[in-house]
């Protein structure tokens, strides 16, 4: 077989996203934005959606997440995507707009602007990247940090009486009468991706079809805030997050 | 709908003339002594007319980031709150000064510190009008004096932030907001269409139509050199405004020895204050300061050539009283009455004390 057969489209199983831009990201590599970003533009370009798409980025890590994907963006106050992304949806339906948040923005200090907004049924995506840390601001315990779990403010791991627990919003999501979808995947394999890959898909087929609120949690990885290796970082995550996160779907309708 | 004389709140009016303006969406959350507007809206149902989009969200936070999220997207936005709400509100007020952002923000003050009282004050004028939230800017800030303003200053406030491209917000006290009045509410105007909205805020997030080049709208810059451009551009803006807008009402200042200074609902009562002293022989003149910011310096500076006093009357412990004494460089003596927790003074009392500032 000679190469040009080999790279025929029909042959074809990956390239750059037309809509992930061809710029140096920020993020620290084996850092899981990159591959989240990279499925997004994906999604929103097969699905024909790019001018009809609004992001909200948030405030953490993914702030710069309008410097990589080609669609409209607005970047949100720490915690008020849902809130951002409620009117941009209610005024203009026939767009289609999906929020972008960490754990501190979705399970701390957005936790009303979340519960809210998918109580509400908003027709919009939520992508929930949890890495169980700040990320950007250097490494500090998030409201997802795992018990035992070591950050920059909890040095000597989170203990409950002091820090309660893990906060398990995704489950919380799945409880609301707003919400139609709500997933838990990971990216740290191919087939991973694979299934978030379809997850986002399905989130944005039902904000197309006006059936309320999906939420998408994806476990990632921090590895520089973990302090490990990027593969040490996936090891340690498929060990201990999943267990507190156990992946797979929490309601489908 | 054409003109129309009504007796109304002006809460109530705020309402009508935020639909008859053709605006989008508002958002609010309730509190006294304004929740009327919300209700107001509610029980008019624009979503039926007019296709304006009203809700009540779980939180002062949460109603002005979306009134930030709307702006973003080219629409007219807008929300009230009162003193305790406002504050919670500072974080998005800030946030659409940075982003560049027209938004229309009504305040109908109520006494503080803190929960305070629900009564009428002037407390929040520091708040309004020299930025209210973190960073460098100003709002636009109308204070009405009757109901009729009220609604008037909705169409002016949401015309001065697109052009401007900065938030404004109506400052009323809570005299204005619950008293009834006798308004003209103006004719129906229809809302901008989708594609009239593309053209007017090419940078708005209205998805990338045509495959244009994408728009982000952000307050964030992490380059300092760059950073302070986009401020020069926010400071270069507010000096037009300074230039353009300024707004003010002058009542008998010609042949006046003295001035009243104040604005609001207050002006009214010193208006009659005026009366009374006039009758006793102490010529009194009044300058109303309708636009808060930009602060009308120069016009009290020349209405107070020659005067022997400026009496500042607030309903609050001395907060407008810093720029009138700016604006007449302390060149004549520059009083203040106030009265505070939601205490409205009698025009008697306040010729008493504009004797008193004689005498002294």
């Amino acid at each position: 077989m000679e190469i040009q057969d080999i790279i025929k489209e029909e042959n074809k199983v990956y390239s750059t996203p037309e809509l992930l831009d061809d710029v140096h990201m920020h993020y620290c590599p084996g850092c899981s934005h990159g591959v989240i970003h990279k499925l997004l533009a994906e999604v929103i370009h097969e699905m024909g959606l790019t001018e009809r798409t609004v992001g909200i980025s948030p405030v953490g890590c993914a702030v710069f997440a309008y410097n990589y994907v080609d669609v409209d963006w607005v970047e949100a106050a720490h915690g008020r995507a849902p809130a951002v992304a409620t009117a941009i949806s209610r005024l203009w339906p026939e767009n289609v707009v999906f929020t972008y948040q960490g754990d501190g923005d979705m399970a701390a200090i957005g936790t009303a602007e979340t519960i809210h907004a998918a109580n509400r049924g908003e027709n919009i995506v939520m992508i929930f990247v949890n890495n169980a840390i700040y990320g950007m601001t250097g490494g500090q315990m998030a409201p997802t940090t795992l018990l035992g779990q070591k950050t920059a403010t909890s040095p000597y791991g989170r203990r409950a009486d002091l820090n309660g627990y893990p906060l398990e919003i995704t489950d919380i999501m799945a409880t609301l009468r707003g919400t139609c979808y709500v997933t838990r995947q990971s990216v740290h394999t191919p087939a991973a991706v694979k299934k978030t890959k379809a997850a986002i898909k399905k989130a944005f087929e039902n904000a197309l079809a006006k059936k309320g609120t999906s939420v998408v949690e994806v476990i990632s990885t921090c590895n520089s805030g973990w302090k490990m290796t990027p593969v040490q970082a996936n090891e340690w995550m498929a060990e201990n997050m999943f267990k507190e996160y156990p992946l797979g779907d929490l309601k489908n309708l | 709908m054409n003109d129309e004389i009504r007796l109304m709140k002006g809460n109530e009016a705020v309402a009508h003339a935020a639909i008859r303006y053709g605006c989008d969406g508002y958002f609010g959350y309730p509190i006294t002594p304004q929740s009327e507007v919300l209700e107001s809206l509610e029980a008019l149902m624009p979503w039926e007319t007019t296709g304006m989009v009203v809700l009540q969200a779980e939180s002062e936070v949460a109603a002005i980031n979306m009134v930030y999220g709307a702006a973003a997207s080219g629409k007219a936005a807008m929300t009230s709150s009162s003193s305790p709400g406002i504050s919670l509100k500072q974080e998005g007020i800030s946030y659409m000064a940075g982003a560049e952002l027209p938004a229309l923000i009504l305040n109908v003050m109520r006494g503080g510190p803190g929960l305070g009282t629900i009564q009428p004050s002037q407390a929040d004028y520091f708040q309004a009008t020299k930025g209210g939230g973190h960073g460098d800017y100003h709002l636009i800030v109308l204070a009405p004096a009757s109901v009729q303003e009220m609604v008037d200053f909705v169409a002016l406030g949401f015309d001065l932030s697109f052009k401007y491209l900065t938030p404004a917000m109506i400052l009323a006290d809570g005299i204005v907001g619950q008293m009834m009045e006798k308004v003209v509410l103006p004719p129906q105007r229809p809302r901008r269409t989708d594609d009239q909205i593309r053209e007017q805020c090419p940078w708005a997030t209205t998805g990338r139509k045509g495959l244009r080049k994408r728009n982000v709208i952000t307050s964030l810059e992490l380059e300092s050199s760059k950073m302070e451009i986009i401020n020069h551009r926010l400071q270069a803006r507010y000096r037009e405004i300074e230039k353009n807008e300024v707004r003010w009402e002058e009542i008998n200042t010609d042949d006046a020895d003295y001035l009243f200074v104040a604005f609001g609902s207050i002006a009214r009562i010193c208006t009659k204050a005026m009366e009374l002293a006039r009758e006793e022989g102490i010529k009194v003149g009044i300058v109303r300061p309708i636009t808060l910011w930009p602060f009308p310096d120069k016009a009290i500076e020349k209405a107070a050539e020659g005067k022997k006093g400026i009496l500042c009357v607030e309903l609050n412990a001395g907060q407008m009283i810093e720029d009138v004494r700016l604006a007449v460089h302390d060149r004549i003596p520059v009083c203040h009455y106030g009265r505070l927790g939601g205490i409205i003074p009698s025009p008697a009392e306040i010729v008493e004390e504009l004797k008193k500032m004689i005498n002294d």
